[in-house]
């Protein structure tokens, strides 16, 4: 009896949910009816109209939205990957450092954790952008970082391998009347992005790795080192494979947060899928839509390094045993 | 009943009277003792409001003298600062009598929104604004460079269109907020930017720093006319507004102007300067209007070659040349029919 009251009494609950998500739907159509735009996604198969800068795959204005939308999620997908790798091993360097012997580096690794992450994100990407295409050459006065690589306010430019009818060729960059052509560049707003994602999500992970390893009792160490284990092999082999079981449900956190953040990308012109949306309802109108589409590929990437994360810390959990 | 005796009376005195029968927006002003007028939040040289507070620009003059002739005060102007959202729905509402506020006249938005266009006050155009350093002269050079672009609703559509019908190549750089725009540009990360010309005239004069390093190219590749919108439904409003424009112009070509018009008032022997400053006809009798409208708004803001000058001319903070809104016998568009 108990049970079957339960059961009514969610189905009640998500029929009554599932009921107000139809009746907003159906007003936010006809709202949009009203002003002339027909609801739907049938506009993602529309011809964009507009340029992409920096784009991972072809795109040209005569592509469609749809096409836009895919340069804009593999911008994100390819700035936050970049970022979290970066991050995992400035953050883990870092962490490290702060439980160091040598003051000087605990306390300079302390100093960075609390200077960058209490600063906010959008001023630490606006100041590395700032400073990059600030500092940096004209492409006519860049850098040479070795053969055929130059980095300038238009990016660091670098040989690439291409498909041609003579087979793989190493396509070098050449400097036309403007700035580099051929080959592939890191722009400097991919840069900034990258770069700021990677000193902000850092800090948190030092932090997040600092915890970690405290958390292992002292004994273990003492016990290794009684062991004849010198200091690298007791980190290496004592404690931080104890360490990790409780670092990676909060590193997750911030992964998960960093794939976010990166929708900070806006502010310095990097293309990635919240400016491509952007762009896109300013020019189709179908602002709902575009919404939906932002909101539904940050869940996907999320629910992904989520299972990612979890699915590591569960065979971590059973190769050791559990708690 | 006796509300028709008074309707039939009133019109009765009015053909008495001599005047014409002004329409209801306009008999609406008269009764409010003010002209309610739409400009922007600020645009430099447009509708933008000084130190002081008073509203100047290019726009706003448009309204002073719609407020001379109607009202016979240049001052009796209620300001309604709008953004690009709000400006319709505050036209459509009656909010406003004529939303004069750089407005580009499309069809849509002449046809299809309850609205009409009464003409307009000066044609704009995207242009390019690049650093004099690369040494181009035309927008058509500049294939493979790095253009910054402001998102916007058409901006970079017509950058595209642009590229495609010269078949040449940029990389498009667009930025959501206009200060990042404008850093990476001044920083040297895009070779070009391209925004609204009159805006570009602004920027170059206001933000880049050295004006002289900086340069607006000459090619236009959008078709933006500006101009004054009114409400649907008050032929007699919209042709008083569209006049209005018309007599600007004219009083230019004729040489008339807010310095010389009362000596010329008493002096001229030109049946047309004559006919226009109401010493002979009454011009402004079909409009509603008395026959001294004009010599008041030319008192009041000048013709329209002095506004244009005063707000965004040569020697303005714009600094933008007269070009296509020059007088038809100067090589530009801004042409009136006969004023008789």
């Amino acid at each position: 009896m108990m049970r079957w009251r339960n059961w009514s009494l969610q189905c009640l609950v998500v029929g009554g949910v599932l009921l107000a998500l139809y009746g907003l739907a159906s007003i936010v159509a006809a709202k949009m009816r009203g002003l002339g735009v027909e609801p739907g996604f049938g506009f993602l198969w529309q011809r964009a109209g507009f340029d992409i800068g920096d784009a991972l795959i072809a795109f040209d204005a005569s592509d469609t939205y749809g096409r836009a939308f895919l340069v804009g999620l593999l911008n994100t997908v390819s700035v936050a990957s970049v970022a979290i790798v970066a991050s995992l091993l400035l953050g883990g360097a870092l962490g490290l450092g702060q439980l160091a012997r040598n003051r000087l580096l605990a306390r300079l690794c302390e100093a960075y954790v609390e200077l960058f992450r209490n600063v906010p994100l959008l001023l630490q990407v606006l100041i590395v952008y700032v400073l990059l295409i600030g500092r940096l050459p004209l492409p006519h006065e860049a850098w040479s970082l070795g053969p055929d690589v130059w980095l300038s306010k238009s990016g660091l430019a670098l040989p690439w391998p291409v498909f041609t009818d003579a087979g793989l060729v190493l396509e070098r960059p050449v400097l036309g009347r403007f700035t580099f052509s051929g080959g592939a560049v890191l722009t400097p707003e991919f840069m900034a992005v990258a770069a700021a994602l990677t000193l902000f999500t850092a800090a948190y992970i030092a932090e997040v790795v600092r915890g970690s390893v405290q958390a292992v009792s002292k004994r273990q160490s003492e016990a290794a080192l009684a062991l004849g284990l010198n200091d690298a092999q007791t980190l290496r082999f004592v404690i931080v494979p104890q360490a990790l079981r409780s670092m990676i449900p909060p590193l997750a956190n911030q992964l998960l947060n960093l794939i976010k953040n990166s929708s900070l990308a806006v502010a310095v012109g990097y293309p990635d899928l919240v400016a491509v949306a952007d762009t896109t309802l300013n020019q189709s109108g179908h602002a709902v839509e575009c919404i939906a589409i932002i909101m539904a590929v940050y869940l996907f990437l999320s629910l992904v390094t989520a299972a990612i994360m979890n699915s590591w810390h569960g065979r971590l959990l059973r190769q050791q045993g559990g708690y | 009943m006796n509300k028709s005796l008074i309707a039939i009376a009133t019109m009765v005195a009015a053909m008495l009277s001599g005047t014409a029968h002004a329409g209801k927006t306009t008999d609406a002003i008269r009764e409010r003792g003010q002209l309610a007028c739409g400009v922007s939040t600020g645009v430099a040289g447009f509708s933008a409001a000084d130190s002081k507070g008073e509203w100047r620009g290019l726009d706003v003059d448009l309204c002073r003298a719609l407020a001379a002739a109607v009202l016979k005060d240049p001052t009796k102007v209620r300001w309604s600062p709008l953004t690009s959202q709000q400006r319709f729905t505050a036209l459509q509402s009656g909010e406003i009598d004529v939303l004069s506020r750089n407005t580009t006249w499309t069809l849509g938005r002449d046809a299809g929104q309850g609205l009409v266009y009464a003409g307009y006050m000066f044609i704009d155009g995207q242009g390019f604004l690049v650093p004099s350093r690369l040494r181009i002269t035309s927008a058509k050079q500049l294939n493979g460079a790095e253009v910054c672009v402001q998102t916007g609703t058409t901006t970079e559509k017509n950058l595209a269109e642009f590229a495609r019908a010269n078949k040449i190549q940029f990389k498009t750089l667009m930025f959501e907020n206009l200060r990042a725009v404008l850093k990476a540009f001044f920083s040297g990360r895009c070779q070009a930017f391209t925004a609204d010309a009159s805006a570009l005239a602004s920027i170059r004069a206001n933000d880049s720093g050295k004006p002289e390093d900086y340069m607006v190219l000459p090619d236009r590749i959008s078709k933006e006319p500006l101009g004054p919108v009114v409400r649907r439904g008050d032929e007699d409003w919209f042709a008083l507004v569209r006049w209005t424009i018309f007599a600007l112009l004219e009083a230019e070509e004729r040489g008339i102007t807010q310095a010389n018009v009362d000596e010329l008032r008493k002096t001229t022997d030109d049946p047309a300067v004559q006919r226009l400053l109401g010493v002979s006809e009454e011009v402004g009798k079909p409009l509603g209007l008395d026959k001294e409208w004009v010599y008041r708004m030319l008192k009041a803001v000048g013709n329209y070659g002095e506004i244009f000058e005063r707000n965004v001319g040569p020697n303005s903070l714009l600094q933008l040349p007269r070009g296509i809104n020059a007088l038809p016998r100067d090589g530009g568009v801004m042409y009136s029919p006969p004023l008789r």
